[in-house]
């Protein structure tokens, strides 16, 4: 039996973050699981850097997308128009759902009945294998975390490490059970036994399924970055190849995609280049004896070009996924990435879900932060993330009245009381004379101070008021 | 309207203030002019940090060196380019020591079982490394498919030390990839692997166990 932190993705409610919490916080294994992990990522992450003038870095990984996005319509038609010429077919998906359809379609024109994925999260987004499944097609991953978590029909608790949430033992056990293997700590034989029984199905597989990393406008070139080899088997082996990306992954030039690599695999897990970068261009030509006969690329909005229209949340678009926001997150080193029960979890699944599913179902996400800073500080693309999840805090109680709020569902969080309170707090501070009245008042009569203020002090203890306020102690030192 | 337009329409119509495009600065990724004695030592370094193996050779021995890397192993075949001077120098040197030569000539659909399960090695051709991560740049081409570099055990590529370049960035300027990009273009740093388990490092997961390079001085 699972227990609660590592739902399956069925009836999975975002609202139930803080039972989720409670039970990860007190799950020792999840604790240990992610705490290694993480500890391990970040010094990893460190080291790769060294030499480097982060900063500096940073700040081109931050203006290279800004140059992106601030083009975006036009490096989209330019894209489409490269991929096109190059014999690639594009398609475009309003939401998730659109996309899950065009996928089935291409499946359904070639009677295909068997499709192996490489990793991709925007699939995840859009629960492709659940409903690939449902329409009679074998959705399967190839990417070890992924084949893992599928076979213990989870969703990844991680972008970039899909399987982090368990250790050996329990993945060992999960194999045998499900797969027949041995029962074996042993890494080795483990993930032997799984490259012979995938081996298998990418030469029996009809489509294969990816993600996309960069898409290069200039050249109309597919960029994915991996260690397995499974995404080049994925998008070379069966005779069709489908690649799944959101709108934004778009990049003007490869020069571009040179300084975002070296940013994104040092940033992700230290390393200082993934085993391989595989560009794609085109589908087989000619000559060529191997590779897919098609290749399809469907670019998905889901939310997307909502995000893009204000100025401030357009931040959360130059994401390029590398994780290290959840890598430095301490929420969400304790409490793991199936709490927050949305695709992207962490830092950036705060900051995205919201505009993926509406802040009145993911009210919760930006409130899940104690707004540390770590995130934004090892962002490679610099996302204020901090500063957006204060403007998600405040739409979620439409705080803000001189901007209006503009997510959908904001307000979903507002309470009357609560407004109430604060009209009267922000009226006391702008008056001296009542300021110092009600500051008295309170000193005085401090011992009717209650001990429990709801959900703050399950864990804290409730500050006391001091016997004297401020001004009366500068008062009685003459000043 | 179609999707496409609904998409490009609402991005045209952005609601949120003119968006400038800043300037992009890349000289943060360049590197000191380095001779081609540091350039191979850093990539060695790099690229045995995650696994690859490399050998010295020169024009003259590389083959021999093959034949010791291949013998050692006990590969039983070697899959070799059939155009590409490697190959031809391969068949050429008619050596005793080297296991049986397999091309790669056929559409894949008509041999995939064999490819998969009775190839043990197989050596490429490549377009340069780059010594600041330990890669190296494949253009696949119909003479060097795509899966020749993926599915046998052990990937072998020869590597001419002239070509190393600092950085990413330096080769695909040097080789003007803007111009026009390949099928499929490789960066290959080490054989397969995956930390998926517990974060646990293992070799070979779906392509290569091991990769050896030759760099010819
Ligand atoms: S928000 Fe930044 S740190 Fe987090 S995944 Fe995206 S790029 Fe990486």
């Amino acid at each position: 039996m699972s227990d609660i932190t590592a739902q399956s993705h069925h009836h999975i409610d975002v609202r139930e973050f803080h039972p989720r919490a409670h039970a990860a916080i007190h799950n020792p294994k999840i604790r240990q699981n992610f705490r290694k992990a993480m500890d391990g990522l970040m010094a990893k992450r460190k080291a790769a850097f060294e030499g480097w003038d982060l900063e500096t870095l940073r700040d081109l990984g931050a203006n290279i997308r800004l140059k992106a996005l601030s083009n975006l319509p036009d490096l989209l038609e330019q894209l489409e128009q490269k991929l096109t010429e190059n014999g690639i077919k594009v398609h475009w998906a309003v939401d998730g759902d659109e996309a899950c359809r065009i996928v089935r379609d291409i499946c359904m024109a070639r009677d295909a009945k068997t499709v192996i994925k490489g990793k991709s999260m925007v699939s995840e987004e859009m629960e492709l294998n659940h409903y690939l499944q449902d329409q009679g097609i074998e959705a399967l991953e190839s990417d070890l975390g992924e084949y893992i978590v599928q076979l213990a029909d989870e969703t990844p608790s991680h972008i970039i490490m899909p399987a982090i949430h368990k250790n050996t033992g329990e993945i060992s056990e999960l194999m045998h059970e499900k797969t027949g293997t041995d029962l074996s700590n042993d890494v080795e034989y483990l993930t032997a036994s799984a490259r012979q029984q995938l081996r298998e199905k990418f030469m029996n597989a009809d489509v294969g399924v990816s993600g996309v990393n960069f898409a290069v406008a200039e050249t109309g070139t597919l960029c994915l970055v991996e260690n397995e080899g499974n995404g080049r088997m994925t998008t070379t082996v069966p005779p069709c190849h489908i690649a799944v990306t959101g709108i934004e992954k778009v990049v003007p030039s490869l020069e571009d995609v040179s300084a975002l690599l070296a940013l994104l695999t040092r940033s992700a897990t230290g390393q200082h280049i993934t085993t391989y970068f595989n560009m794609i261009s085109s589908p087989r030509k000619g000559e060529e004896l191997d590779g897919p006969e098609e290749v399809h690329v469907v670019l998905v909005d889901n939310g997307r070009s909502s995000i893009y229209q204000d100025d401030e949340l357009l931040d959360t678009l130059r994401c390029i996924r590398c994780g290290a926001c959840m890598n430095h997150c301490p929420v969400y080193t304790r409490v793991g990435g199936h709490t927050y029960g949305t695709t992207y979890p962490g830092p950036i699944g705060k900051i995205l879900m919201p505009h993926l599913i509406g802040l009145d179902e993911g009210r919760h996400l930006p409130t899940a932060s104690s707004l540390c800073g770590a995130c934004g500080e090892v962002c490679p693309v610099k996302i204020p993330i901090p500063d957006l999840l204060v403007r998600l805090r405040q739409e979620s109680v439409d705080g803000d009245r001189l901007h209006p709020a503009k997510v959908r569902g904001h307000g979903a969080k507002r309470s009357t009381g609560e407004a109430l309170i604060w009209k009267g707090w922000a009226w006391m501070h702008a008056s001296p004379g009542i300021y110092r009245l009600g500051t008295g008042v309170a000193a005085k009569f401090r011992a009717l101070q209650p001990s429990k203020a709801g959900a703050w002090t399950d864990y804290r203890t409730a500050p006391k008021l001091a016997a004297k306020t401020l001004h009366q102690r500068m008062k009685e030192r003459g000043q | 309207m179609s999707s496409r337009n609904i998409i490009l329409q609402r991005l045209r119509n952005r609601t949120g203030g003119e968006l400038t495009a800043p300037e992009c600065d890349f000289s943060v990724l360049k590197r000191p002019d380095w001779s081609t004695a540091e350039r191979i030592e850093l990539f060695e370094k790099m690229i045995e940090s995650v696994h690859g193996e490399v050998h010295h050779c020169t024009s003259d021995s590389w083959i021999e060196r093959l034949a010791e890397v291949l013998n050692t192993r006990g590969a039983r075949n070697l899959m070799v380019p059939n155009e590409h001077a490697i190959g031809q120098a391969i068949k050429a040197s008619e050596r005793t020591d080297l296991p049986e030569l397999l091309l790669y000539d056929e559409p894949i659909e008509s041999w995939q079982l064999h490819l998969f399960n009775e190839v043990d090695a197989s050596i490429t051709s490549t377009r340069g490394g780059i010594a600041e991560t330990g890669s190296l740049i494949l253009w696949p081409t119909p003479d060097e498919p795509r899966l020749m570099s993926l599915v046998p055990p052990v990937h072998i590529a020869v590597l001419n030390a002239s070509e190393i370049y600092t950085t990413f960035h330096e080769a695909m300027l040097a080789q003007n990839w803007a111009a026009g990009m390949p099928t499929n273009a490789l960066l290959i740093s080490g054989p397969s692997k995956t930390a998926d388990i517990e974060q646990t490092l293992a070799y070979g997961v779906h392509g290569p166990k091991e990769l050896i390079i030759l760099v010819i001085e």
